[in-house]
Order: structure tokens, then sequence, then C-alpha cells
């Protein structure tokens, strides 16, 4: 009960700091449509070549929203980062407060900016030729959450271990650019070769990508949904246990 | 070292507070066995160069560090297994800062307020209550980002007391304010004690901890070396003392004046003045320029001054906490 009351209040407290700046807001709304009119075009010539079929931007979108999820999610503990120098965090830690509510309120926060970055970018796709299918959207900005609720926790865990945006930056990169190579979200993977398909499908975020694309267009019975669904719900949980920790120890 | 007098209740009491770091360049032992006995209502001053410790030792019993070993109770709570209540009676202004840059000052003691348990309708009063004494009105609403040093160090403090807590850690309050802000903050606490907060603050400034503590503690490389009113502490130092430059070298001089029979120490230190500690310093100072007159010492400059924290400090230390302040 105390921990949902405070984490309600630093999430209210977190995303209402978040939306006082400006170029974050910009930069959410610009960067989808970046993507949408810098790389749309290229899209339908490239995926026809790579023999995927379908529609360009249904198969593109899913795969570009995981990405913004697992980007967005990762690059979360730079903002921590601050808010550990500027005493924030330690002023925070000297009161009663629950302690997992300092995560759980910013992780929220996290998952609120990715879910309307998601919608915006679907809804802003739709004149480009997006065929949309609502409930597919719904659950897909769901998956989203659920990957942001991996990501964002972990990069938390290595802003308060790290304590510097130095240290946090190449960790930050060296993790998650080859797990987005290996994912199959830019291109398909079927253009792969063997043992490269192979490491990928240890990948956990393949799965969620490929669970994302098959809700996304309503393909409900794929068997990637349940298996891309529940890894990211284990590695949620495990993520939100580790950050929660590394929150409360006192001596951090 | 000064015992304790007059304390009948105790708000801090620490046995042997110890705290280790563990480094690449091996164990660095911060805090080696502090214990102190803080009285409700006083003010506190915990004074040390830089690096003494002072830091460590508050943060332990902020609860935001715990103890290598060692006991401490805290506003009645036990710090180890009490934390938690140790939390709801305490406040603390961390030396950094505390604020989002963002966040209006009023929205930062809100949720204090709230983080406290406060209700939203009595944190907010009792926000508007903290502005106005500190005389935050008219920033309230503006981003924290935009206020003064002075301005920034009061909100901190605000935030500290929200909760009304029974003991507020002040950790370098005015460290890095002008003289009018310094003067300010001293007023601000000075008020606190009024209330009936006891009020634990650190500093390497010997005026601070001269002008506002009712006792103090001295720290110098995690051990307390010092501990007693500033009166009594300066009573160790014996009598006056009288600072004298020469030219020339020193030891001749304090060869002469150590057979002066009112010269009862002489202390050397890492500046080029020698110090003599003096029975009656009016008396003393002009017997002791027609000695060095006579004997053919060539005086560049003399001073009386009663002993100040300072002397308190190199008598301890061997080494002036003067040099460090000012290096620092």
């Amino acid at each position: 009960m105390k921990a949902l009351r405070d984490s309600l209040l630093i999430y209210r407290r977190s995303l209402t700091l978040t939306l006082r700046q400006p170029v974050w807001i910009i930069m959410g709304i610009f960067q989808p449509i970046l993507y949408l009119v810098l790389f749309g075009p290229l899209l339908e010539a490239s995926t026809k070549a790579a023999g995927a079929g379908g529609n360009a931007f249904n198969w593109f979108i899913p795969g570009l929203l995981v990405q913004i999820a697992v980007f967005g999610g990762a690059f979360v503990g730079f903002g921590l980062v601050a808010e550990l120098r500027n005493g924030v965090v330690e002023r925070m830690r000297v009161t009663p407060m629950s302690r997992s509510a300092m995560l759980v309120g910013r992780s929220l926060r996290d998952v609120t900016i990715l879910v309307a970055q998601g919608a915006l970018m679907i809804v802003l796709a739709i004149p480009f030729g997006l065929h949309l299918d609502p409930a597919g959207s719904i659950a897909l900005l769901g998956l989203l959450a659920l990957i942001g609720l991996v990501t964002a926790p972990l990069s938390y865990t290595a802003a308060l271990v790290l304590k510097s945006e130095d240290a946090l930056a190449p960790v930050v990169q060296g993790i998650a650019l080859p797990l987005l190579l290996l994912s199959g979200i830019l291109l398909p993977m079927a253009l792969a070769p063997d043992w490269l398909r192979f490491i990928a499908s240890l990948n956990p975020l393949t799965h969620a990508v490929d669970a994302s694309r098959a809700l996304f267009n309503g393909d409900w019975g794929n068997v990637e949904v349940p298996i891309g669904i529940g890894l990211t719900t284990i590695l949620a949980i495990g993520a939100v246990w580790l950050a929660s920790r590394a929150f409360s120890r006192a001596n951090a | 070292m000064a015992a304790p007098t007059r304390i009948s209740t105790a708000v801090i009491e620490t046995t042997d507070l110890r705290r280790t770091f563990k480094t690449r360049g091996g164990a660095i032992e911060a805090v080696q066995g502090v214990d102190l006995r803080v009285g409700a209502g006083e003010i506190f001053g915990f004074l040390g160069p830089n690096g003494a410790g002072k830091t460590t030792t508050l943060r332990m019993l902020a609860t935001l560090l715990s103890p290598t070993s060692g006991e401490a109770t805290v506003a009645g709570a036990d710090l180890r297994r009490e934390a938690q209540l140790v939390r709801q009676r305490i406040g603390y202004v961390p030396q950094g800062g505390s604020t989002d840059p963002a966040e209006t000052g009023r929205g930062e003691l809100v949720l204090q307020g709230r983080l406290y348990g406060m209700s939203k309708s009595d944190a907010t009063a009792r926000a508007a209550d903290v502005l106005r004494t500190l005389d935050l009105e008219a920033a309230a609403d503006r981003a924290t980002g935009t206020y003064s040093g002075g301005m920034k160090r009061r909100l901190d403090v605000g935030l500290g007391i929200v909760h009304r807590p029974s003991v507020l850690f002040l950790d370098e309050p005015t460290t890095g304010l002008d003289p009018q802000a310094r003067a300010r903050m001293w007023d601000e606490i000075r008020a606190l004690r009024e209330l009936g907060t006891t009020v634990f603050l650190t500093t390497h400034y010997l005026e601070e901890a001269d002008a506002l503590a009712d006792r103090l503690a001295i720290i110098d490389q995690g051990r307390i070396v010092a501990e007693g009113t500033s009166d009594e502490l300066k009573q160790q130092v014996a009598g006056d003392v009288i600072t004298l430059g020469v030219e020339g070298p020193r030891d001749r001089v304090i060869a002469l004046a150590g057979g002066l029979p009112f010269v009862r120490e002489i202390g050397e230190h890492d500046d080029d003045l020698i110090r003599l500690y003096v029975d009656r310093g009016e008396t003393a100072m002009p017997q002791l320029l027609r000695f060095l007159d006579s004997a053919g010492v060539s005086t560049i400059s003399i001073a009386l001054n009663k002993p100040s924290l300072d002397d308190v400090f190199l008598r301890q230390t061997g080494r002036s906490l003067r040099d460090d302040a000012a290096a620092a």
C-alpha cells in the first residue's frame, strides 16, 4: 500500500519534470517522423528484395517500435545519473519512503513515454500506407511497455553502480547495439547466414520482435507470441527485482 | 578530553562507531571509533579538516551508510535495527544540494512532505509554512535552477525540516555561501534550536563552530581529538597565545624563549611563526619584546590572542585547521 502510494508520487513527479523539458518532447515526436520520412521510402523496395512480403510498414513499424523501446529504456539511466549528482536520490533515501517505489515510479514514467511515442508513431504511419489492426496495435503497445520494464530498470541499475555518464555510455551502447543487430529489427533474419540466425535465435529480443510483428498484424495464433511475451515477462520480473535491490542498498 | 557535561537526555549517542572503505589501494579507515553524545535541543558542531571523517560519520548517523562496526542510537531509535524509525525522526541536508533544477521550490517541498507520509493538503500547507519561514515565498513557484546559492541552501534546509524532525543533520551548511548568506543561514539554524530541534552540523569553518555550536567535537583522521563547549576546549590551551614572527632561524629564539619563566609552552608549526602559550598575555608581551631586543633578535611581527579553536586543533594535531580551510 505504502509502496503503491510512493510509486505514484514518484511517477507523477518524474513525469511532470520530464514533460517540463520541451527538448525531450520535441525529440520524442521528431524521431518517429524522421524514420517515417527518411527511412520509410527505402522500405518497400528493400523488404520486397528480402522476400518478406506483405505491407512494408506493417513489417517495419513493430520492429522500429521495439527498437525505440529498447533504446528509450536503455538511456533512462542518464537521467538518474543527473539525479544522483544533484542529490535528489540521496535526499529520498533519507526519507522513510518505499525503496522499490524509487524504481517503480520512474520506470512507469518511462513506460508511459514509450507507449505514447509508440501510439504516435502508429498513427503517423497510417498516411504512409500502414494497414492498422486496432486490437493488434494495442497488444503491441502492451508488449512495448513490457520491454520498457526490462530495459529501464537495467539502465537504472547500471547508473546506480557506475554513477557517471562517461562510464554508462559505453556499457549501454555495448549491450544494446549487438542485441539490436541480432534481433532482426532492421532487416529480416531470413537474410542471415545460418550461424547468425542461430545466434539471433538465442537473443530474447528476437522473439520479442517476432511476437510484436505477429501481434501487430493480428496473427494471434503465431507460436512466437507466447514465446516472446513469456521471455520478456520473465526478464522484466528479473530486471525490476535487480533494480529494486540496487535502489535499496544503503551504501550505493 | 573534557568530560561530557550537562547532558540530560542524549538524542544521539554512538559507541565506537567505525567505517572502513575498501578501495583498490587497500582498506581506508575513514572513521576509527567515534564516541559521541549529543543532548536534546543543542546545536552540536562537528569540526574537522576535509577528509577527517565528518561526512562519513554524518552519513552513518543519517542511515545512508551502514557502520562497519559500533553502535548508535539516533532520536531514540537504534541505528542498525530501526533505520526506518530513525529516518522518520531525522532530517538530513546533504552537502551538495538536494533539488532538481527543473522542479519548483514549492513542488519539492510538497513532494518531500508526502514522502514523509503527509496528506496532500497537510503537505501543501506545511510547504507554504516552510517557504514563509525561510523567506522563499517570492521564488516558491520558480524552478530551483534559477535560485541563488543562498536560496538553494535555504530550500535544502526546508526540505530537511518539512516533517518537523527532532534531529536535523546539516552537512557543511554554509560552504560556498557569501558572508551575508552565511550569516542568514546561522540565524535560521539558531531559530531551529529555539523550536527545540537538535542540530548536528559539520563544518570546517572555525568561526562557524565557535559562533553556532553549543558544544562541539573536533575530528581528525577518523578520530575525535577533543569534545566540549567552545570555552572548555579553549581552556585546554594554556593561557593566552602570543604569535611571533622573527628574522632568521627560529630555533635560537625558541631555545631562548623557553627559558622565560612566564612561557608555559611553545608551539612550532608548519607556518613560519612561533606560538608562545603564556599565562597573562598583556603583561608577558612587553617583557618578551624587551628580552628579544636585548638578545639581538629582530622581531617582524607579534600578536596577542585569546586561544581560538584553531589553537585547540593545533595543539591536538600539530596542524592548523585554517591552512586546510584556506586550501580547500
